[in-house]
């Protein structure tokens, strides 16, 4: 009898935890469709009041230059150069930088509670508002390029780049400020893929006679390369997407200028400077702009992925 | 007592208050619109409620464009705008509009340039430097009208607005009246393709541009000119003299308006005469004519009648131009439709 109730018992809470499983299954289920359903909802409500201009500007929204509201002509090709200019230049200055912080972080070169200290500071970035960042550029990084970029066009100026006159608000300032604010997401998820490289692959990379240096630029790095490519993918996407310090920092021109030390504008920073005042087929076609950035962000994250899956399959035997 | 008990209670106490409808007979009046009179607004608000606690009134800064918008669907009990409303807009308020010019100010060209004070610009050199043609400040087009100002060859930066303003449209409008060029090039409107130049989000975006870069001139409200202290340049008039923004010859353009018969919308785009400063605009409350709700509309009715009168001696400590005599009168006038 004893026994009996035993398993009546045991039957019970299993029947429970059962129908308890079958629950968390549906919330799981419920969580993952609203999210997808809440993009798809997004992208509908950006495409519906988009559609007016997609019909009257079509395909030369993303080959016209001119973006002048007066005369309802809307070309969106300066803010695409500018918020691919600004992020790239981001990420090249904030990807070495980041993977060297994670590489720091990840070797044993000092104690580690300083490492500690140093991750904890690192990840602080992240936790920084985006206006603060925007004050911080105006009052530090303006300045330096104002001083800099004049020596640069002086010497540089025949680059396109590089070409004159400087000004503060320029896509240069908004790009290092950019580099600054995507630094701790390059180094905390490089970070975690260095440091979740299996030891044995190091020490049988010491066990062959490789230094130090070596085993980390021939066998740590690549085995983390999936890693960091998602950390630099992570990190592309936040540039584009940051509306607050870069529409601070650029200068807002809507004019189409490859120069870095002249003002620019970027997609985001266009939609919050005039979503607000914005009336007939100009909002039509700021809504066109967040399609396109949508679009953009988009592809990156799926070149991302592309990239990830390759490096993935070329160090599975690795592993 | 216990706290629960304690809660309940005050649960039951508050949805008594907050559904008994007639506990405060308070009028609610929401208005919406430009940022520039906004302090003017609010300072109205507050002298206003003073005497009438029964009354609330609540005004937020969205913007001329979005004042409009609101008021267009019937989401706000008065707007306001920089702009006034175009005739196609007004004929899209089925209760009828009428516009009353509040208040004014003047548009100034603020600069930033270490040592020099009482910049003249003609005709000729803003324009010039609006259009990113005048690059330098030592251009002979600046120098011209400043005989034994020391200019620097720093090169000028022109600062503007980067969202959708009526400041903008008041500016344009001037610089095209006043340059077929300008007119051809770019163009009026509240959100135009400046030539050159760096831009900043609102007035204050453009006064922080102009503060922190060495070289810079930008449009700006002379109320922000002001309390930021950044000096402005005087500018050549239509007559030819150079005129310096102050509340006088802010008066003095404002008097030279002529409005259309009926409707209250008219701005001083060149105005002529020796005293006047070339750029100033009114803003304008915009009310229905007939009014739904027939207590509010008298609500309305009086708190701008307010504004008009003893609100006026406000404007000027807060960097407006008080309205001349006449333009009171004829906006008296047509408060008297508002019902």
């Amino acid at each position: 009898m004893h026994q009996g109730r035993g398993s009546y018992a045991r039957n019970w809470i299993m029947k429970k935890s059962r129908r308890r499983s079958d629950f968390f299954l549906v919330i799981t289920w419920v969580a993952s469709i609203a999210a997808v359903a809440t993009l798809l909802w997004i992208v509908e409500s950006i495409i519906t009041p988009a559609i007016p201009a997609i019909q009257k500007t079509g395909l030369s929204f993303f080959t016209s230059t001119v973006w002048d509201v007066n005369r309802d002509r809307y070309g969106a090709v300066p803010f695409l150069v500018g918020t691919a200019l600004s992020s790239t230049i981001a990420l090249l200055l904030a990807l070495p930088l980041g993977v060297f912080i994670a590489l720091f972080l990840s070797e044993n070169f000092l104690p580690l509670p300083i490492r500690q200290t140093i991750r904890f500071v690192v990840e602080l970035l992240a936790a920084i508002p985006s206006v603060v960042y925007g004050l911080w550029g105006i009052a530090v990084v303006i300045p330096i390029v104002r001083q800099f970029g004049g020596l640069l066009s002086d010497n540089l100026g025949f680059i396109p780049l590089f070409e004159g006159p400087a000004t503060g608000n320029s896509t240069l300032t908004a790009s290092l400020v950019l580099a600054l604010m995507v630094l701790p997401t390059i180094t905390a998820i490089s970070r975690t893929a260095i440091v979740s490289v299996p030891l044995t692959l190091r020490e049988g990379s010491y066990a062959v006679g490789a230094t130090r240096w070596e085993t980390i630029f021939r066998v740590l790095l690549p085995t983390a390369a999936p890693g960091i490519v998602a950390a630099t993918i992570l990190a592309f996407g936040r540039a584009m997407g940051e509306t607050m310090a870069v529409a601070m920092l650029i200068g807002n021109s809507p004019r189409l200028n490859w120069s870095l030390l002249s003002p620019g504008g970027t997609l985001a920073g266009l939609l919050a400077n005039q979503f607000g005042e914005a009336h007939g087929l100009q909002v039509s076609a700021l809504m066109y702009a967040a399609l396109a950035l949508v679009l953009l962000t988009l592809f990156v994250n799926m070149a991302g992925e592309a990239v990830l899956r390759r490096a993935q399959k070329s160090i599975a035997g690795v592993r | 007592m216990s706290t629960l008990r304690q809660s309940f209670l005050l649960l039951v106490y508050l949805a008594i208050q907050f559904t008994s409808p007639k506990a405060h007979a308070t009028t609610q009046l929401q208005g919406a619109g430009a940022t520039f009179p906004a302090p003017l607004y609010q300072r109205w608000i507050a002298e206003y409620t003073k005497s009438t606690p029964d009354i609330q009134i609540n005004y937020q800064a969205v913007g001329s464009g979005a004042g409009i918008k609101q008021f267009t669907q019937n989401l706000v009990a008065f707007g306001a705008s920089d702009a006034a409303m175009k005739d196609d807009e007004i004929a899209g308020v089925k209760q009828g509009v009428v516009l009353i010019p509040a208040t004014a100010g003047s548009i100034v060209l603020a600069y930033n340039l270490p040592g020099v004070e009482n910049l003249k610009l003609s005709r000729e050199a803003y324009v010039g430097i609006f259009l990113g043609k005048i690059k330098k400040w030592n251009d002979p087009a600046i120098a011209k009208a400043n005989e034994g100002v020391k200019l620097p060859g720093t090169a000028i930066t022109v600062c503007e607005r980067s969202d959708g303003s009526g400041t903008t449209f008041v500016f344009t409008k001037h610089l095209s009246t006043i340059s077929p060029e300008f007119k051809d090039q770019v163009g009026e409107g509240t959100s135009v393709t400046w030539p050159t130049g760096v831009a900043g989000k609102g007035n204050d975006g453009v006064t922080a541009l102009i503060k922190q870069t060495p070289g810079a001139i930008g449009y700006i409200e002379y109320g922000y000119a002001v309390h930021n202290k950044i000096p402005f340049a005087a500018l050549q008039n239509k007559s030819g003299a150079f005129v310096t923004a102050t509340t006088a010859s802010g008066e003095a353009t404002l008097a030279t308006t002529q409005f259309p018969p009926n409707l209250l919308r008219a701005w001083p785009s060149d105005p002529d005469g020796k005293e006047v400063y070339p750029i100033a605009t009114f803003t304008w409350l915009l009310l229905y004519k007939k009014y739904d709700n027939a207590p509010i509309g008298e609500t309305v009715n009086k708190f701008v009648n307010f504004g008009l009168t003893d609100g006026q001696k406000f404007a000027e400590e807060l960097g407006y131009i008080p309205l001349p005599k006449e333009v009171v009168e004829k906006c008296l006038e047509a408060l008297k439709s508002v019902q």
